[in-house]
Parts: C-alpha cells; structure tokens; sequence
C-alpha cells in the first residue's frame, strides 16, 4: 500500500522496517514529528524524549554498544549540543547500527541559524546520507544501517525543512528484526581514553578511504542519463529544483551519499556532458570537494550560499530569467507577525516585568521568545537554549567588576531550563551572581507542538513519568531563594520580582508555574488548577481608552481607535484574567465561564 | 502539466483539513501528488499555507511566483500577501471574513480597504462569506470545508466520493455538517 507521508513520517517507518530497537531525540523543527510517528511502533522498538539532544546521542550510543540498531534525531543546532559525543562516536565505532539524523532549517523558517551539517560528517570522518523527498526514506536509512554496521561507523543522515515537511506517496514495507549482536567488553574500541583513542585514530582514516570506495558504487548515488549535453550534480530537495528547471534538458547525477564522494563517478559524468552544474542548498559542500578534486563544475558563483533554493531563484541565478506574477499594493501588506496567543501564561510576566525598566532581561528559545516582541519587548537577547541563565551571570560579573551594579534577569522554559539551564545556574551559584532567574514553567514544551518533558510527568507515550520538581532542583543547586508564583496574577509577579530585586546574596528563582493555553490538560492539570475561568468582557462606559489592555499583546483584544474603547473576543476569550488585572479603571468585569 | 494549489490563511483556521481532503482526492483520482506544510512560528497567530502540486509526475514540492493555478485564501490580507504566487489573472477564492493581525487590533495600523474590489479587478475571483455561511450551518469552523468545496466543483474533479474522503479525516459527530459544508462550497 502507498501512504502520503511528510518525510518525517517516512524516515519513522523507514527505522522502524530496518529493526531499529532504540529510538531517542530531543523536540525541535524541523525534526519533531519522527519520534512522535514511531509513538505507533512502540510495542516493537523503544521511543523517548530525553532533556537534550546530547543525552539523546549517548544514550543512542549506548543502545548500539549493547549491540542493537539506534537512532538519535534532531534538528541542526541540536547537532551542536550532541558534537560531542559525536566526534568520539567516530573513533569508538558501533556494534549495532546507529544513524544520527540532523534535519537542517534553510531559510530559517523556525531557527536561530542555518547551519549546514553536512560540514559535521567531514569534520567528524563520517558518512552523511541525503533524502530528496519522503520516497527515497526507506531505502536510504536501510542503508544507512548497513554503512553503519559494514564500516563500523556512526551515519549522519541530513535532512531539512523541505524533505521533513513535504508529503508524497511512500510505499510501505515489513519491518525486517535485526538480530542484537551479542554484547562483550571490548575496551580498546569503546574506552576512548589516549591510549586507545590514537590506536583508533589511523582506523578512522582506513575507513574514509574505504568508504571512497564503497561511494563509486553505491545506489545512494543515482545517474539518470537523458543523453543531454548539459549536467547536474544534485543533492536534497535541489533534485527535484533542478528537475523542474531543466526536465529531460539535463542528465543527473543525483548524490544521496555526500561524504565521501564518489569522486571518480562525477569525474566521468562530468567528461561526459559539456557544462556541469552542482546544486545544492547552503554551502558548496559537494562543489569544493570536486573543485578539489580538479573537477570545473558551475556551483556556487552563481546559486546563493544563504537560503533556501527554490525554481525561481535557480531559473534567475543560472539564466537570468524572472518568472512574471502580479504584486497586491504595498498598503494591503500589513504585517501578521507570530504572537503570544490568548491565555498564555507568559504574557502576565512579560507585562509585570516591563514596568521594571532598569534592568537587563537575557532571553531564550520557546514561545516566550516572543517576550521580545511588541508590544512586550522585555527581552534583550536569544542566543541558544540555556544561554539566558549562563548571559546574565556574564552580564553582571562584568558590569559589577566595572563597578555597575545593574541587576540582571535571565528567562527561560520549563523544557529549556531541564535542556540545558541547569548547569547555567549552578554557574550562578557558584560563582555567586543576584541574577534573578525566571523558569517560566507552562508545563508543556509548547513552541515545538507541545511534546511531554521531564518537567509534565509524562513520557512520549503518554504514561504517567517521574515528575521533576522544578523547586527542589533549584535548591539543590543551592539557590536560596525560590519563588513560585502563578503568572496570571499581575499583583504576585510584581511582588515576586520586587522580593527578589531586594535579595543580593546570591541567584533567586522565580517559578510561574500554569499551564499553556493550548494544551491538552492532564487529569493533573484539572486538579492542580482552576481551568474553567471566566470570560472578560469590557463596560463600554467605564472604558477610558488608556490602552493597558492593548499592551498586554492580547490577540482577543481589539481597540476602536473611533470610540476609543477596548473590546474582547468572546469567542477567543480563555479567561486568563490578565486584561481585566491591567485595566485600571476596573472597566473589564469577568464575564460566562468558558 | 503540473498543477499548483496554494492555501493561504492564519494559524488555526483549518487550512491543513482542506489540503489533506484535496491531496486525498487528486491521489485518488490517480495523480501524482506532493503537499508541503509550514510549521514552527508561524503557528502562533501568524501566517500560514500550505501547498499542493499535482500532476503526472511532479518534482518541486513548493509553488514558485506566479506558478499557482489556484489560490486559496482564507483571509483577505493573506491574499493579498499570496497573490504574488498566483498565475497572472489566476482563480483565487477568498473567504471574505476578515482577521486583523496584532498591529491592527493594537489599533496601531487599520485593516486595508478595498483588497476584494483589488483583487476582483485582477483576477478571477470568487468570492464568498465562507464564516457566515459555516456559522448559519451550526459551526464557524466547517468554514475550511465550504472553502474546499468550491475548490472542488473549480478543479473539475469529476469522480471523487468526496464524502467518503470527508469521513476518513473527520469524526462521526462531524460526518453531516460537513458534508453539508461541502455541498454548499460545491454549489455556489
Ligand atoms: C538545541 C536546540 N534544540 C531544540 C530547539 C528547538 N526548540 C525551540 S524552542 C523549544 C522548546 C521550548 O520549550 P519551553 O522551554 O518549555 O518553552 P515554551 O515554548 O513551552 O514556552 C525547542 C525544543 C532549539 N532551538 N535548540
């Protein structure tokens, strides 16, 4: 049977039909949806959220230590956070398979960056696989496992937003059980201290060149010859660019395994057509390498570095032409930027915390980024996950040692504080900064789609889970001060923050703590918090038009700059009460009961 | 030749429904098909499409600028924001219900006038009060589906059971009003 599937949907059938048993990965678009399409397989392989995608790797690592085929997922800058043990995996080798797949963001439609990953398979040794869409899944990761079992090697199998978003007709197949290697101690393989690691070193190198080899022939790399005079080198979602542009025009080498090369197969289909043009999205990965190789391709001096590719812009970087379309008038653009949606938790803070203007806000990576966006626009910074906590303490050992004693506020999510905020705190701790850190716990990791999270006390499957309690972490960090407030309440944020400004022995914490407006709520949930909340409605007569309301960046909010007065939607109405706290006039009154 | 469908509205409208139904029924009338999806930011109140090509063989998963057959736009400002990937003088059809964005509810921009007269003038449109229609049927958000129907009868999709398509997405409490939904989009 042919199913329509997104290529994460295909890439999670594809591990599961090649007998993967250990399936582990830390949320992040592009890459989400793979763990959570094998949730349906989790009777046959084992699936997880860890707090991290370092955790995610190593324990994957295990997994193949142990002897089974495993897998680790996540998106690009995730890769950063596990290139740790990613760069030793390569020594060590694997027993059963494991594939480490990175989907990569192009245009950054939902990243900080866009790093090209490709670059990590070079710098640590390894081979990379690369999917044009969700057909070639199945085939590649099989593959993939077999690489990686035949050469002894971690695989790194590149995606991006395109090949994970993008849906197509996939066959699908049996899964295949893969035999566990029976598990023995195997010290100089697995125990890379020196000694064994400069023993391991040369077999890294070995392995490269026979992976050179195995490159020359391997179906990963495809020629489609339509005897045409012109060529193309093509990997990822530029196939099929490449494809619309120049149809049955070109013959096609397309490059599923794009480290190593098959240098000696592009040599000849090079010879073999007149002009050879390399298409790749990001950085000219392939294209240097052949240049190297002393091969003339046309790359890069004419398709973009930066960005995603697309038809037009090959059509207009390779021939100069522009496609004809019609523009709407400029004053019909009005700009819909994303915003912190109605009812969630984050914008009680983001609107307490404005009104102390005298003090520097690091920001990090969730919806609560959006705290620095109009008309909240508390945060000064986004840099990485965890990176708020580890900033402020910079920030004010810095400036304290020039003599400014600026207070510093770090905020972060309950599933970015457990990725990676606890060690950032204990800095603070320990080297003893009064930042005040803020854990915004909405009790669900919601910018990625709302995954479960240590913090939620359920697991990927939806079975109750260890909870961590948020307070006693911190405590047991060594913060004195700790704080747990619920967000709504405008008059316990301004005091909680006012408590904390006045403590400078050391970090406080600051927990709000309730739950994020669109998530599915537990029976927890129910019972620890008071959901069904009144609607908020305005008296027209007693509204002034001062606009507090609208400053809380509310979208049920709407203001009548003719009557100037404020209204609410209720229909989009959660009763999160924010809006009738800011109005100093009392003039919005709860309304029905959602 | 391949075929371009573009759906464009805001978060939470319930474009995917309608572009999951239109995959389903070129699949089954045994085009090729690919469907590509935005996620990330842009759910949060921002703006979304999705896309569907379709034809014997199709390659590009996304639609270029004026490469789109048919656009269709659940918001007026979305498609004015769209109309570049529209065919020149392409088939657009718009639900007429306006969402202002952050900026206009602030009141700190007004919602644009005139973008129906704008686009009637360069395009085919249809237009329709899609929101108004799914309200008098019982449920404002049935909206995607009477948008999907009038795409339907534009597509000329002759032998599809769209109801049979309409219940494997829905659940059964929903099968009537929104196949209700869809006769009504179908007959306009
Ligand atoms: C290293 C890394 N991994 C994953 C992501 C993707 N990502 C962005 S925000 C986010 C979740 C944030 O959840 P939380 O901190 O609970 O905040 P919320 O969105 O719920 O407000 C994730 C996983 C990332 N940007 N960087």
């Amino acid at each position: 049977m042919k199913y329509l599937m997104s290529g994460n949907e295909a890439v999670a059938r594809a591990l599961y039909e090649a007998g993967v048993t250990f399936a582990s990965a830390y949320p992040g678009t592009p890459s989400t949806e793979i763990l959570e399409s094998l949730v349906p397989y989790h009777e046959d392989m084992y699936v997880e959220w860890a707090p991290n995608e370092k955790v995610a790797l190593e324990a994957a690592v295990g997994a193949s230590m142990a002897g089974f085929r495993a897998v680790a997922a996540m998106k690009h800058v995730g890769l950063n956070v596990a290139a740790d043990p990613l760069m030793t995996v390569s020594y060590t080798g694997v027993n059963g398979g494991l594939v480490i797949v990175s989907a990569d963001d192009p245009g950054m439609h939902s990243s900080q960056n866009e790093q090209d990953n490709r670059l990590y398979a070079r710098l640590a040794k390894i081979p990379c696989v690369e999917i044009s869409g969700a057909r070639e899944a199945a085939a590649a990761i099989k593959e993939a496992y077999q690489i990686s079992e035949s050469f002894d090697t971690p695989v790194l199998f590149r995606m991006t937003t395109r090949v994970c978003h993008s849906k197509e007709l996939v066959e699908e197949g049996e899964r295949v059980a893969f035999d566990p290697i029976t598990y023995e101690k195997h010290p100089t393989k697995f125990i890379a201290a020196p000694a064994n690691a400069r023993k391991r070193r040369p077999l890294v190198e070995e392995r490269v060149q026979k992976l050179v080899a195995y490159s020359e022939t391997s179906a990963l790399n495809t020629i489609e010859d339509n005897g045409a005079s012109v060529g193309v080198i093509a990997s990822g979602v530029s196939v099929h660019y490449a494809k619309e542009v120049f149809d049955e025009k070109a013959n096609y080498l397309t490059i599923g395994l794009t480290y190593p090369l098959p240098m000696e197969k592009i040599r000849s289909f090079v010879q073999s057509v007149e002009t050879c043009y390399v298409i790749e999205e990001l950085e000219p990965f392939i294209e240097e390498q052949i240049r190297l190789a002393g091969i003339d391709v046309i790359g890069k001096e004419k398709i973009p570095t930066m960005g995603e590719l697309n038809v037009d812009i090959l059509r207009e970087a390779l021939f100069g032409e522009t496609p004809t379309y019609q523009q709407a008038p400029e004053e019909f653009l009005v700009a819909r930027p994303p915003i912190l949606c109605s009812g969630c938790p984050h914008r009680g803070f983001f609107y307490e915390a404005k009104k102390f203007r005298d003090m520097i806000v690091t920001g990090d990576i969730g919806c609560y980024t959006l705290g620095a966006t109009p008309p909240l626009q508390v945060s000064d910074s986004v840099v990485c996950m965890g990176a708020s906590i580890s900033m402020a303490h910079g920030v004010y050992a810095s400036m304290a040692k020039n003599g400014e004693k600026k207070r510093v506020m770090a905020v972060i999510g309950d599933s970015t504080f457990l990725h990676s905020g606890m060690t950032s705190l204990l800095n603070s701790v320990y080297n003893k900064t009064p930042t005040i850190n803020v854990i915004l716990d909405n009790r669900i990791t919601a910018m990625t789609g709302h995954q479960e999270n240590p913090g939620t006390g359920y697991n990927i499957l939806g079975e109750p889970a260890a909870e961590v309690d948020f307070e006693k972490v911190v405590r047991a960090l060594g913060i004195e001060k700790v704080l747990t407030i619920n967000p709504l309440k405008l008059g316990s944020v301004r005091e909680a923050i006012k408590e904390c400004l006045a403590f400078d022995e050391g970090p406080s914490v600051i927990i709000t703590r309730w739950p994020c407006a669109l998530k599915r709520y537990s029976d927890q949930d129910h019972q620890e918090f008071n959901l069904r909340l009144p609607k908020s409605q305005v008296i027209e007569d007693l509204c002034r038009g001062c606009r507090n309301c609208v400053r809380t960046g509310c979208p049920s909010i709407r203001f009548n700059k003719e009557t100037k007065k404020a209204s609410v939607d209720e229909i989009t109405c959660v009763g999160c009460g924010v809006c009738r706290e800011s109005c100093p006039f009392d003039a919005i009154v709860e309304g029905e009961l959602r | 030749m391949t075929k371009s469908i573009l759906f464009a509205g805001v978060g939470g409208q319930g474009i995917l429904l309608s572009s999951k139904l239109l995959t389903a029924a070129l699949i089954a009338s045994g085009y090729d098909v690919k469907m590509s999806e935005v996620h990330g930011m842009a759910q949060r109140g921002g703006s979304v499409t999705t896309q569907v090509r379709f034809g014997e063989k199709v390659h590009s998963p996304i639609i270029g600028k004026g490469d789109a057959d048919v656009l269709v736009a659940f918001e007026p400002m979305e498609a004015a924001r769209w109309l570049d990937h529209l065919k020149p003088g392409g088939r657009i059809i718009l639900n007429t219900g306006k969402i202002p964005s952050s900026v206009i509810l602030s009141g700190d921009k007004d919602y644009p006038e005139g973008i129906e007269e704008y686009l009637a003038e360069h395009t085919d449109l249809l237009s329709i009060d899609a929101q108004a229609m799914a309200v008098e049927l019982g449920n404002a958000k049935a909206m995607n589906v009477i948008l999907l129907g009038a795409l339907a009868k534009s597509l000329a999709l002759e032998d599809v059971d769209w109801t049979a398509l309409i219940r494997s997405e829905v659940r059964p409490a929903f099968y009537e009003l929104n196949e209700k939904a869809f006769q009504m989009g179908f007959d306009l």
